[in-house]
């Protein structure tokens, strides 16, 4: 026991020699850190494949009538860059990568609570990918139900294969639901010494609120799937007008999931920048306990909101009014959020690095993707616009624009944490530049087509379209190139030499003060807390003392 | 539950790092989040069971007379003397009486079983007078009614499908108990199987007077 | 790990007694259900049967699942898990209800 502490506690996560050899000492190990990495790969791997159906959509919509694909591939198209666009990067996204490796680090644990269901939660991960990508390869064809998988026409009318990803659609859902449970419970049992609840990063309190909505909400679209499989293999009488079903009980549960699921997407992402802003502010962050509880009441809120997908649906008027109502509610715990980042910006000695830029082109862009939200929320408006371009234009400034991004800064903050590289910060800049040109190109023209009455998912268009679609396509290309020179200069990093030092930006959370890799067990002691997280004149007091203990 | 059990197992080998630490509480707290996931997922069925409920009141009478409501009782009394027993095989391990014990757990699974063979008759009947989905017979009868049925097939079976699952995690927790990897201090696992029993009973005391007592 | 197995001696024992009794009270619950349904309560109907449930419920929860004797994070967690259901049922409610 004793020479296994040893070992423990002087190799880094990366080096360490366990039971397994070669990539089986990865996909078996149960430790947090590598499990974030292998969340790393697999997920960006699922985002080149959902931007490369992106591309092939945005190409297609170039000219008039067919341009490289027919009509159903087009639809095939749509739906698959949603479902793995969805389920298989967003959703999981920053939890399942810097939840797994940063939460136990900030709250000072050596690991998660369960740590064997973390790494079934991976597998189960991929097998749910290799179910939802199955129906390429398989006879009916790809499915082309729209990532929604909407009554009755994915249980009755399409011959599409809708079985597999439906499954794979639930057991990604299962996945998600053990992480949750896991960081929940993480969260309650695992603290340091000292570390209470509002002295816990705010990244961690993100996660934490996130973790309860994958808990709560999962299960409901776990069920929704359910019945529509049943229905759509043994003709169950669930949904399906025909058989006196109603779908609009479908669009309810699905939503009911699918809506609490973009506060999984976004509330992460606002942790993550909660995080970067003191840092490369160097202050104290404006409003711990506002954004703490602002990410607790987003995440309730949001559970109460998924009406508002449905107002054109034919539910009755009544609950159309009151989510339309609560809709706005939504809107203050952001604008708390919004408030208190620049806020502690105000004063601040600014440093603009790699991070910092991208959370400045997230503020703006998530503004543009917020407001055109309360155009949606609107109810009178919403109904102008409902299954038009403004909806993708909507949703992708804010996942994209939002959540991507800040998945950026996230890897562009803690890569050298991570891997104990550093990369090239002037071509990650760069990189920002030119994704921030193309994402509006991209992104804008659709807002106005939609405005103009473009409808989405439409294979073809009138003329008066096209100038703002190939504006659009050309965006496209302009996102892609800035994509292709992040993940250059990302890789290259991660294979050049250990270079980074233990704490390349300044930042005083716990896992700034191990050393980069960090080790096994993260700490050699269990550290106690003392003050905040991000009390930077307690902090700059006791820094000599944090250097003698990382050289020792 | 069996990840503390084989993570002891691996340190004792010195090859696989695992982090042992054992944490009860923590582990209750997982199962019990568990627990929520699925009360949530039954919640949405129920919440489809309330719409048309409201949407078809009267037809849902009607389909509800062709229930046998002795042997819905029958299997309320059966899963409820189950959650007795599996209540009862908890305080016999923490008394440290194994075989009583394991005594418990095996009348537990006894009864999940009868609970089966009981739904088993109760479908069997129902298929052969030809109500089942997609029958011919089911599809002549009203909207309303094929939505119950509907229900009635998703729902129980779901449910029958966590009964089942329930066996096969008490097996478990049987060799666990024989094996002495559940004893009088650390009879966890145990307990959580039995979270989720009870559960499964919760679930049915909901589900008898929704499906078999409408007049 | 040794506070642990403090919490674990100081936790409740429950005599097996109280088990049996809250079983038979559940029994008897359960005939009362049944036979409240023969007679016709009208509006009531639906409305006793779930009462009844609940009732049950409450006590599977409190005593075969130790909700009773457990610390409080578990009643609070299982407090927001019912609030969350309660939430969707009346929301959802406003919509089948004013339709």
């Amino acid at each position: 026991m004793n020479s296994q502490a040893l070992d423990v506690n002087s190799v880094d996560y990366l080096e360490y020699k366990g039971k397994h050899k070669g990539i089986l000492a990865w996909i078996l190990s149960t430790d947090h850190k590598r499990i974030g990495i292998l969340y790393l790969v697999s997920l960006s791997t699922f985002f080149i494949v959902g931007v490369a159906l992106g591309f092939l959509m945005r190409f297609e919509m170039l000219s008039q009538g067919k341009t490289i694909v027919d009509a159903q591939t087009y639809n095939a198209l749509f739906t698959l860059h949603g479902i793995i666009m969805v389920f298989l990067f967003i959703i999981p996204g920053i939890p399942a990568v810097f939840g797994n490796f940063f939460l136990p680090i900030q709250i000072g644990a050596k690991d998660v609570a369960f740590p064997r269901l973390n790494l079934l939660s991976w597998w189960l991960y991929v097998i749910g990918a290799i179910f939802a990508l199955s129906s390429l390869f398989l006879s009916g064809g790809p499915i082309d139900t729209g990532w929604t998988f909407y009554i009755p026409y994915s249980s009755r009318y399409t011959s599409a294969n809708v079985i597999l990803p439906l499954i794979g659609a639930f057991i990604l859902g299962f996945s998600s639901i053990l992480t949750g449970l896991n960081f929940v419970t993480t969260v309650h049992r695992l603290r340091a010494p000292g570390m209470s609840f509002f002295k816990m990063p705010l990244f961690v309190w993100a996660v934490y609120s996130t973790a309860w909505i994958q808990v709560v909400a999962t299960p409901v679209v776990g069920i929704t799937i359910i019945l529509v499989i049943l229905e759509r293999l043994f003709y169950v009488g669930i949904f399906d007008p025909t058989l006196g079903g109603d779908p609009i009980l479908f669009q309810h549960l699905f939503w009911i999931y699918s809506h609490p699921a973009v506060y999984i997407m976004i509330l992460p992402a606002m942790g993550v920048v909660s995080e970067i802003i003191p840092t490369f502010a160097r202050r104290t962050i404006f409003g711990y306990k506002a954004i703490a509880f602002s990410s607790l009441s987003i995440a309730i809120i949001g559970y109460i909101v998924w009406g508002h997908h449905m107002f054109t649906s034919g539910m009755s008027d009544t609950s159309r009014w009151i989510f339309s109502f609560l809709t706005f509610i939504v809107a203050i715990p952001s604008g708390v959020k919004v408030f208190n980042w620049v806020a502690t910006l105000y004063k601040g000695s600014i440093e603009f690095g790699t991070p910092l830029v991208y959370v400045m082109a997230f503020i703006l862009l998530f503004s543009i993707g917020g407001l055109t939200g309360l155009v949606l929320g609107a109810l009178s408006t919403d109904v102008h616009v409902h299954d038009t371009y403004f909806v993708p234009g909507h949703f992708h400034y804010v996942m994209f624009g939002g959540t991507a991004f800040i998945f950026f800064a996230a890897i562009h903050y803690w890569l050298p944490k991570m891997f104990g590289r550093m990369y090239n910060e002037q071509w990650a800049k760069i990189a920002v530049g030119v994704m921030f040109i193309g994402l509006n190109m991209l992104y804008f023209p659709m807002l106005i087509l939609g405005y103009m009455g473009m409808p989405r998912r439409y294979y073809d268009y009138l003329p008066e379209y096209a100038s703002l679609h190939i504006l659009s396509t050309v965006g496209s290309w302009i996102l892609i190139i800035g994509l292709v020179v992040m993940i250059v200069n990302l890789i290259k990093a991660v294979r050049s030499p250990k270079t980074a030092p233990m704490n390349p930006w300044g930042g005083i959370t716990l896992e700034w003060q191990v050393p980069s890799p960090p080790p096994l067990e993260n700490f050699r002691v269990i550290p106690e807390v003392k003050h905040g997280p991000y009390d930077y004149h307690y902090y700059e007091e006791e820094e000599v003392k944090y250097e003698h203990i990382s050289k020792s | 539950m069996s990840i503390s059990a084989k993570a002891e197992d691996n340190t004792s080998l010195h090859t696989e790092h695992i982090h042992i630490h054992r944490d009860d509480v923590g582990a209750k707290l997982g199962m019990w989040l568990f627990l929520f996931t699925e009360l949530l997922l039954f919640g949405g069925m129920f919440l489809i069971y309330m719409a048309y409920r409201l949407e078809y009141s009267t037809e849902f009478q009607i389909s509800a007379k062709e229930l046998d409501v002795a042997l819905g009782t029958v299997n309320t009394l059966i899963l409820l003397t189950s959650s007795l027993t599996m209540a009862l095989s908890i305080a016999a391990i923490q008394r440290d009486k194994k075989i009583l014990s394991m005594l418990f757990i095996v009348l537990t699974i006894s009864l999940a079983l009868a609970f089966m063979i009981n739904k088993y008759f109760e479908w069997g009947a129902k298929f052969h007078h030809g109500i089942y989905p997609g029958s011919m017979e089911l599809a002549e009868k009203s909207n309303g009614e094929i939505i119950f049925f509907g229900l009635y097939y998703s729902m129980t079976g779901i449910h029958g499908l966590h009964v089942l699952v329930g066996v096969v995690v008490l097996l478990f927790m049987l060799v666990f108990v024989a094996r002495n990897k559940i004893n009088s201090i650390n009879y966890m696992k145990l307990e959580n199987s039995g979270l989720y029993w009870h559960l499964v009973d919760l679930i049915w005391i909901f589900l008898f007077p929704l499906f078999y007592l409408l007049h | 790990m040794n506070l642990d197995n403090k919490e674990h001696e100081k936790s409740h024992l429950i005599g097996y007694g109280t088990y049996v009794l809250s079983w038979l009270v559940l029994l008897s619950l359960a005939i009362l259900t049944v036979t409240v349904a023969s007679i016709d309560l009208g509006n009531f109907t639906l409305f006793t049967a779930l009462l009844i449930a609940a009732i049950k419920s409450a006590l599977v929860i409190m005593i075969f699942m130790h909700i009773k004797y457990d610390e409080p994070i578990f009643k609070v967690f299982l407090t927001i898990a019912l609030l969350v259901l309660l939430i969707v049922f009346v929301l959802m409610g406003f919509d089948i209800f004013y339709r």
